[in-house]
């Protein structure tokens, strides 16, 4: 055994020589021999691109890459049929899977997805998913309907819905004056960009345990969509009572219609998971869970965005408009955008995309 | 390897076949690599969180007082950036560590690098960023959230306050999640199934050198004591492919004690005298020989995996 090169702890090895390969005593060593240089190459390029991706590569290794990595692939075949060396056997199955992986890996870089996501990818996986959108929506609108219902039968059920710390001086039987002063604006803007980042890193939570329950066929997420919204719903009838429904929905709006929004792209994207994997029709559980997976997987992207902007709507706007119309008019332009941009904007899917698709 | 460890990494063995028709082996990556992949993982996230907020109070410091004060709305300019910048890096921490890790060249983070793991898109076709998102944005869901619920009970309730049953439907929780990978042959956990991956050994194999151009594996003859070894069919048909990749492995790791009792064994079997001192050059022309008859006899279809077949 030759004692270890002090080189080879230290960046790229000498190519060794292969050994002579008249000397081989055995045809599948001799096989071996012939085609070493090949996958040493083979397996210095690989390692060079897990390092670094393309960057490093000169075109000719490029260029050789496919045809090397299917010369390694054709010779692990061949040395299956035709040898016992277990050491070439084992080395040879690492380096094809580690070739292929190379050779079919992400191809797309984040930016180019990310470029891809916000110009049609985003808006495609939601429209994807319009029916459970429908019923996401539909248990929503019926969620703050019981909620408002619920406490319109018995006072009490408003404390049971609403938690004490999110309820400050909201509570039933709070004069009109004490819940207008809830809706008025900040005097200074101090702490508003801190209780943004809060906002928003509390809502995407909620929006991504929304999507990750839909694990569940579905049904933890529409539970968790129906209680959020009968919190709304009490606190509707709450304001309703004080004849302050117009301030307070005017209020909500800014921010609300891109965060419920969000809130109901998440719940739909769990439920489209939950019902894709209750109902696979023709496929099989597993290949039905996995693309609709990977499209809601998407929209929630997407949901994290909407996030980010409600925080910043929640934070700085309806903190410092004061008027009901104004506030309305923030509000109403973001759902109109979102919209727009979901139902409206539909760019043409760009070719090789859907070449990979298809492949 | 032990006969019971070679048949449960068989037991893990897949073919992924490629667009153009190759077949590309790989393993199913075991159970408890995969968690330590997470150990590990977890604990480097930690580790860089708590290096982040003394970086911070360092650097800032100042504002790290003021933050006393955030209760109440006097809270400074200063204090408000410090309270921002370390949800938001949380944030892009929990998420970023696990996404760009993945999605790089790798395709594993630091924790499954560690012990020789990395995902991959099950059915052989390319890992997509929707897939590696879709997995991550589950893994809060199977593990933290339930194990933090857990944790946030066993205090509260160790303070006085009773939990109630909720803390046995969040072991439960638990409990489905985390053992999902023993309930399906891939040890896949929600989060694959719902993107549509799994987790393989991506193992990272040197080249040995050929063992039949060395010494008396070529000529048959040892440099010692010139003594040729030449063996008849009957005393190579004893062994099998099993017994030549044991004695390869023996040969490789060269340790002498090893090699003189590997010696002795073969010699009894075949009825050789056993002697001494020229045990190395006696095993490579036995390597050399089983193989070129094994492999002799595959040519013509015939395999012998191992002394009892």
């Amino acid at each position: 055994m030759k004692a270890p090169m002090l080189g080879s702890w230290f960046g790229r090895q000498e190519m060794a020589a292969p050994a002579d390969i008249e000397s081989a005593a055995l045809r599948s060593d001799r096989f071996r021999l012939e085609r070493e240089g090949d996958w040493r190459r083979l397996e210095d390029i690989i390692a060079r691109m897990e390092k670094g991706g393309l960057k490093r590569i000169d075109d000719d290794d490029l260029l050789a890459l496919p045809t090397l990595y299917r010369t390694a692939a054709s010779s692990l075949s061949v040395a299956r049929e035709t040898s016992l060396d277990l050491a070439t056997l084992s080395y040879l199955e690492s380096l094809v899977q580690r070739a292929w992986f190379q050779v079919y890996g992400p191809r797309k870089g984040f930016f180019a997805w990310l470029r891809e996501f916000l110009f049609g990818g985003w808006s495609r996986a939601v429209r994807e998913i319009w029916l459970d959108i429908c019923i996401a929506l539909f248990v929503m609108v019926a969620g703050a309907v019981v909620g408002w219902l619920l406490v319109v039968q018995d006072q009490d059920w408003y404390y049971r819905l609403v938690p004490a710390q999110m309820a400050g001086g909201r509570v039933p039987g709070a004069s009109r004056e004490e819940l207008l002063s809830t809706l008025q604006v900040e005097e200074s803007t101090g702490g508003l960009s801190a209780f943004a980042a809060y906002l928003f890193s509390n809502n995407a939570g909620v929006c991504i345990l929304a999507f990750a329950l839909g694990f569940a066929f579905g049904i933890p997420s529409l539970m968790l969509l129906i209680h959020n919204m009968a919190l709304l719903g009490a606190a509707l009838w709450l304001f309703n009572e004080a004849g302050l429904l117009v301030e307070f929905s005017a209020w909500l709006s800014v921010h609300g219609t891109t965060e419920l929004f969000g809130i109901l792209l998440a719940g739909a994207a769990g439920l489209h998971i939950g019902r894709s994997m209750a109902f696979p029709g023709d496929r099989s559980v597993l290949d039905a869970a996995s693309a609709s997976g990977r499209r809601s997987a998407v929209v929630m992207v997407g949901v994290v965005i909407m996030m980010i902007v409600a925080a910043l709507l929640e934070a700085f706007p309806r903190q410092l408009v004061a008027a009901s119309e104004s506030r309305f008019a923030i509000g109403g332009a973001f759902l109109t955008f979102w919209l727009a941009y979901f139902f409206l904007y539909k760019p043409r899917r760009l070719d090789h995309d859907t070449a990979e698709e298809a492949a | 390897m032990s006969s019971a460890a070679l048949a449960n990494a068989d037991k893990r063995a897949r073919v992924l076949v490629t667009p153009e028709g190759i077949a590309v082996p790989v393993k199913v990556a075991s159970r408890a690599s995969r968690f330590g992949a997470l150990a590990l993982d977890s604990m480097f996230l930690n580790i860089a969180l708590v290096l982040f907020q003394i970086l911070l109070s360092l650097t800032i410091g100042g504002a790290v007082e003021d933050l006393a004060d955030a209760a109440d709305q006097s809270i400074s300019g200063a204090a408000e950036f410090l309270v921002v910048i370390r949800i938001l890096f949380v944030f892009i921490a929990w998420y970023g560590y696990f996404l760009v890790q993945e999605l790089g060249p790798r395709g594993a983070t630091l924790g499954k690098r560690a012990v020789g793991i990395r995902i991959a898109a099950r059915g052989g076709g390319r890992l997509t960023p929707e897939a590696v998102i879709a997995r991550n944005l589950l893994r809060d869901i199977e593990i933290f959230y339930p194990l933090i619920f857990i944790i946030v009970t066993l205090i509260t309730s160790a303070a006085g306050i009773d939990g109630g049953s909720m803390i046995w439907a969040a072991l439960l929780w638990f409990l489905v999640f985390a053992l999902f990978p023993f309930f399906n042959k891939d040890a896949m956990r929600a989060g694959d199934v719902i993107a549509g991956t799994w987790v393989i050994d991506a193992p990272r194999t040197k080249l040995a050198e050929a063992l039949s151009t060395q010494g008396a594996a070529a000529d048959a003859t040892s440099e010692t004591t010139g003594v040729r070894y030449e063996f008849g069919e009957e005393e190579l048909s004893v062994y099998g492919e099993h017994e030549l990749q044991t004695l390869e492995r023996l040969l490789r790791e060269a340790r002498p004690e090893a090699l003189a009792a590997v010696h002795a064994t073969i010699c009894r079997k075949i009825g050789w005298d056993p002697g001494a001192g020229d045990e190395r050059a006696f095993l490579e022309a036995f390597y050399a020989q089983l193989r070129a008859k094994l492999e002799g006899d595959m040519r013509f279809g015939k395999r012998k995996a191992d002394k009892h077949s």
